[in-house]
C-alpha cells in the first residue's frame, strides 16, 4: 500500500513537472507571437476576396508578431467547425469572415469560455454583439448610396438604367440594389429599363444589355454592381457602336475598383467606380495591439471608409493606391 | 390528289416524328412561333458598325448564334460522352475554368495586366489544349479502366478545378489588352459574323468528316448498347469510353478558348457556371438515351441552340434571369416525360388510329 502511494506521488509529481514545463514553454511563445485562427472565405470568389486574402496574409506575419492559421470556405457550416478547432488549439484571437449570418452563437460562447477575443471582419453575423470585442465591416448600403447620391449629382434630365445586379440575396447586391430602388420609387424621371441579376458575371451582363439593345428601347445609365458585369455590358455597347463614358451617351457604373477598372476610368470609358474597401487587416492589426496593451477598441463596429471615383477627377495616383 | 401520293406524305410525317431530330426541332419551331406571334421584330437583323468603325451584325438572332456557340461545341463532345458510357460528364464547368486560366497563364506570364502577349496565341490555345485532354483522360480513366460511375467519377474535377484554375495563375485574375486576342470571341475587323459561329461551324465539320470516314461513331455506339458484345466482337470498349472523353477535353478546350477571348478575362467562380448542366439538357434535348447507345450529335447540336433561343428570348421578355433555370426545368420536364416509352407508345397508338382515318377521308 505504502508502496502503491509513494509510486502515484512520484507520478503525481513527474507529471506536474512536466506540465510547468510545457507551460514554461507555452508562456514564452505566447510573448513572442500572438496566435490568430483567420477563417475567411474562398480567396478566388473575386478579386476583392483575392486582395482581401493577399492583405491578412502580409499583414498577419512572424515579422509583426503572429503566427497565424488561415481556413478558407464558402460554406457557413465548414467555417464554424473550423472556428472549433481554432477554439480547442487555443488561438488568441479568432478572426471571422462568416460566409453566412447565422449559427454562430455556440462556438463563439465557447470561445468566449476559452478566453478568446473575436473580432469579425468584412461580414457582419446574428450574434449578441457580447460575443466579439469588433466588426470591422463595409457598409453596402452606403456604397449604393454614395453611388446613386454621384448619379444623381450628374443632373440628367432623365434617367433610364440598365441595372445589372449582383448573386441575389448576397450583401453586397442588397446594399447596392436598395440605393437605386429607393431612388427610382422617389422619382418620376428615374425609370429602370430592366434590372435584371447577371450573377457578377460579364457575360451574363453582355446578354442582358445586348437583349435591351436589340429591343430598340433607349437607356442612358448602366449601374453594374461589380466591375466584371459593367465590363461585359461595355463590350455589348461597342458591339453596337453606342459611345459611353466622359462625355458618352451612357454613363457607366462599376462596384470593387479593380486596378483595370479604375483605368478604364482613367481612360474616360467609364464614369464611375464605387470602392468596396477589401484592407481591414491594418484596422485588425491596430485593435489587437490596442488590445494586447489593455486598451479596448473605442467603438464595437468600425465602418470601413469607402470612396467613389469619378472619371473626371481619377488620378493614376488614385488607380495605384487603390486599385485591387 | 393521287392516293399514294398522300399515303407517302402522311407515312413521312409520322416517320420524321419518329425520327430523333424531331424533338429539338419541334422545340425550336414552337420558340420560333411564339416569337413571332408576340414580336415580329424579334428576328429583325441590322447591319451596323462597331464603336471601331468595323462592320457588324447584330439582332437577336445573332446574339443566340453567337452565344450558343460553345454549348453546341460541348454538345458535340457530352453526346460521344453520354453514348459510349451511359453517363455525362459534370466537369466541364469547371474544367472550362481550368483551360481558360492555362491560355491567360501563357498570354500573360507572370504579370496580370500586358499590352504585349508573352506567346503567341496559336501557342496558348494548343497548351490548353494538351491541359485539357489531359484533364478528360483522366476523366476517362476513372471511367473506363475504374469502372466508376462517370457522374461520381467527374464529381472529383467538378468540385476541384475551379481551384486549380486559381491555382494556375496563382489567384490572380489577369487581363489581357492585346485587340487581336479578342477576334476569336467577338468579331474579327471587317467580318461583319461573330467569330464564334464560324468556330462552332468548324468544329460541327470537323466532327462531321470525322464521323463519316471513321467508325468512330459506329464503336460509340455499339460500345454504349452492350460493351460485352462489341468486346467480343474484336472493339475494345475501355478504349472508345476513354478516346469519347478526350475528344470532350478537345471541345472544352475550344469552348473555354472562345470564352476567355469574350472578355479577355476570367472570372474562375464564374466562368461557364452550370454549363455542364446546359450541356446535358442539350444531349437530352436531342433525343438522346443518357444511358447511352445510339446518339445524333445534329440533334444535340439543334438541342443547344434550342436552350440559347429560350434564354434570349426569356432575357428579351424581361424574364428575371434568376428564373430562368426554373424555365429550364420545366422545358426538361415535358421532354422527360414525352420522351418516356409509356407516353411514347400512347402517343403513337394515337397516331395511328387519327393517320389512317385521315388518308381514307382524303382518298374519299
Amino acid at each position: 500500500m505504502k508502496k502503491l502511494i509513494t509510486l502515484l506521488l512520484v507520478l503525481a509529481l513527474a507529471v506536474a513537472m512536466v506540465a510547468c514545463g510545457s507551460a514554461t514553454d507555452g508562456d514564452s511563445d505566447g510573448d513572442a507571437l500572438i496566435k490568430v485562427g483567420i477563417i475567411n472565405n474562398d480567396p478566388n470568389e473575386s478579386g476583392y476576396r483575392t486582395a482581401n486574402d493577399r492583405d491578412m496574409k502580409e499583414t498577419f506575419t512572424e515579422e509583426n508578431g503572429y503566427d497565424a492559421s488561415f481556413f478558407y470556405s464558402l460554406r457557413n457550416e465548414e467555417q464554424i467547425a473550423a472556428a472549433q478547432t481554432f477554439v480547442q488549439e487555443e488561438v488568441d484571437y479568432l478572426l471571422i469572415s462568416a460566409a453566412g449570418t447565422a449559427g454562430w452563437d455556440t462556438v463563439l460562447q465557447d470561445a468566449q469560455a476559452a478566453g478568446i477575443q473575436v473580432i469579425l471582419f468584412d461580414r457582419t453575423i446574428d450574434a449578441d454583439d457580447s460575443l466579439y470585442v469588433a466588426s470591422i465591416v463595409s457598409d453596402m448600403a452606403l456604397e449604393g448610396k454614395t453611388a446613386v447620391d454621384w448619379l444623381a449629382g450628374q443632373g440628367l434630365s432623365e434617367y433610364n438604367i440598365i441595372h445589372l445586379q449582383g448573386v441575389m440575396g448576397s450583401a453586397a447586391q442588397i446594399g447596392r440594389t436598395g440605393a437605386l430602388d429607393e431612388m427610382v420609387a422617389g422619382n418620376a424621371n428615374w425609370k429602370l429599363v430592366t434590372q435584371q441579376t447577371a450573377e457578377w458575371n460579364a457575360e451574363n451582363a453582355q446578354q442582358i444589355v445586348q437583349s435591351v439593345i436589340d429591343s430598340g428601347e433607349s437607356f442612358n445609365v448602366i449601374y453594374a454592381e461589380n466591375d466584371d458585369m459593367a465590363r461585359g455590358a461595355v463590350a455589348a455597347l461597342d458591339n453596337a457602336n453606342i459611345s459611353h463614358g466622359v462625355g458618352g451617351d451612357v454613363i457607366i457604373m462599376g462596384f470593387d475598383c479593380n486596378k483595370w477598372a479604375l483605368e478604364e476610368l482613367l481612360a474616360g470609358n467609364w464614369n464611375y467606380d464605387g470602392q468596396c474597401n477589401p484592407f481591414q487587416a491594418a484596422y485588425i492589426d491596430e485593435i489587437i495591439k490596442n488590445l494586447e496593451n489593455g486598451v479596448a477598441p473605442a467603438q464595437k463596429v468600425v465602418i470601413m471608409e469607402e470612396k467613389g471615383f469619378d472619371a473626371t477627377t481619377i488620378t493614376q495616383e488614385d488607380v495605384d493606391n487603390y486599385g485591387i | 390528289m393521287p392516293k399514294t401520293i398522300k399515303n407517302k406524305f402522311v407515312r413521312g410525317l409520322s416517320g420524321l416524328a419518329h425520327k430523333q431530330i424531331f424533338i429539338p426541332f419541334v422545340a425550336l419551331m414552337l420558340l420560333v412561333i411564339i416569337n413571332l406571334i408576340a414580336d415580329p421584330s424579334f428576328f429583325s437583323i441590322t447591319l451596323g458598325t462597331n464603336s471601331a468603325g468595323y462592320p457588324v451584325l447584330s439582332g437577336n438572332v445573332v446574339t443566340i448564334l453567337n452565344n450558343a456557340s460553345e454549348l453546341a461545341i460541348l454538345a458535340i463532345g457530352m453526346t460521344l460522352v453520354t453514348a459510349a458510357s451511359g453517363g455525362q460528364d459534370i466537369s466541364v464547368g469547371a474544367t472550362i475554368a481550368i483551360s481558360g486560366s492555362v491560355v491567360l497563364r501563357v498570354l500573360c506570364g507572370t504579370s496580370t495586366q500586358v499590352t504585349t502577349l508573352q506567346a503567341p496565341i496559336i501557342v496558348a490555345f494548343l497548351i490548353s489544349c494538351v491541359v485539357s485532354m489531359f484533364f478528360g483522360a483522366f476523366n476517362g480513366v476513372l471511367v473506363a479502366k475504374f469502372k466508376i460511375q462517370p457522374m461520381v467519377a467527374t464529381l472529383i474535377l467538378f468540385t476541384a478545378g475551379r481551384s486549380i484554375a486559381a491555382w494556375i495563375n496563382n489567384n490572380r485574375l489577369p487581363i489581357v489588352s492585346d485587340a487581336t486576342f479578342g477576334y476569336f470571341g467577338n468579331f474579327i475587323p471587317g467580318c461583319p459574323i461573330p467569330t464564334p459561329v464560324f468556330i462552332a461551324a468548324a468544329c460541327m465539320i470537323v466532327i462531321a468528316l470525322v464521323l463519316k470516314f471513321t467508325n468512330l461513331g459506329l464503336y460509340v455506339q455499339s460500345v454504349g448498347i452492350n460493351a460485352q458484345s462489341s468486346r467480343l466482337n474484336g472493339i475494345n470498349p475501355a478504349f472508345i469510353k476513354f478516346l469519347t472523353y478526350v475528344i470532350l477535353g478537345l471541345c472544352v478546350a475550344v469552348a473555354a478558348f472562345i470564352k476567355v477571348s469574350r472578355n479577355a478575362t476570367i472570372n474562375y467562380s464564374v466562368v461557364a457556371k452550370d454549363i455542364e448542366m446546359d450541356a446535358i439538357l442539350a444531349v437530352a434535348l436531342g433525343g438522346n438515351a443518357l444511358s447511352g447507345g445510339k446518339f445524333s450529335i445534329s440533334s444535340s447540336v439543334i438541342g443547344a441552340y434550342v436552350i440559347q433561343f429560350l434564354t434570349t428570348t426569356l432575357y428579351s421578355f424581361r424574364v428575371q434571369s434568376d428564373a430562368l433555370s426554373a424555365y429550364k426545368a420545366v422545358v426538361v420536364i415535358i421532354l422527360v416525360v414525352l420522351s418516356a416509352p409509356i407516353v411514347r407508345e400512347k402517343l403513337s397508338e394515337v397516331w395511328k388510329k387519327i393517320a389512317p382515318k385521315k388518308a381514307v377521308k382524303e382518298a374519299n
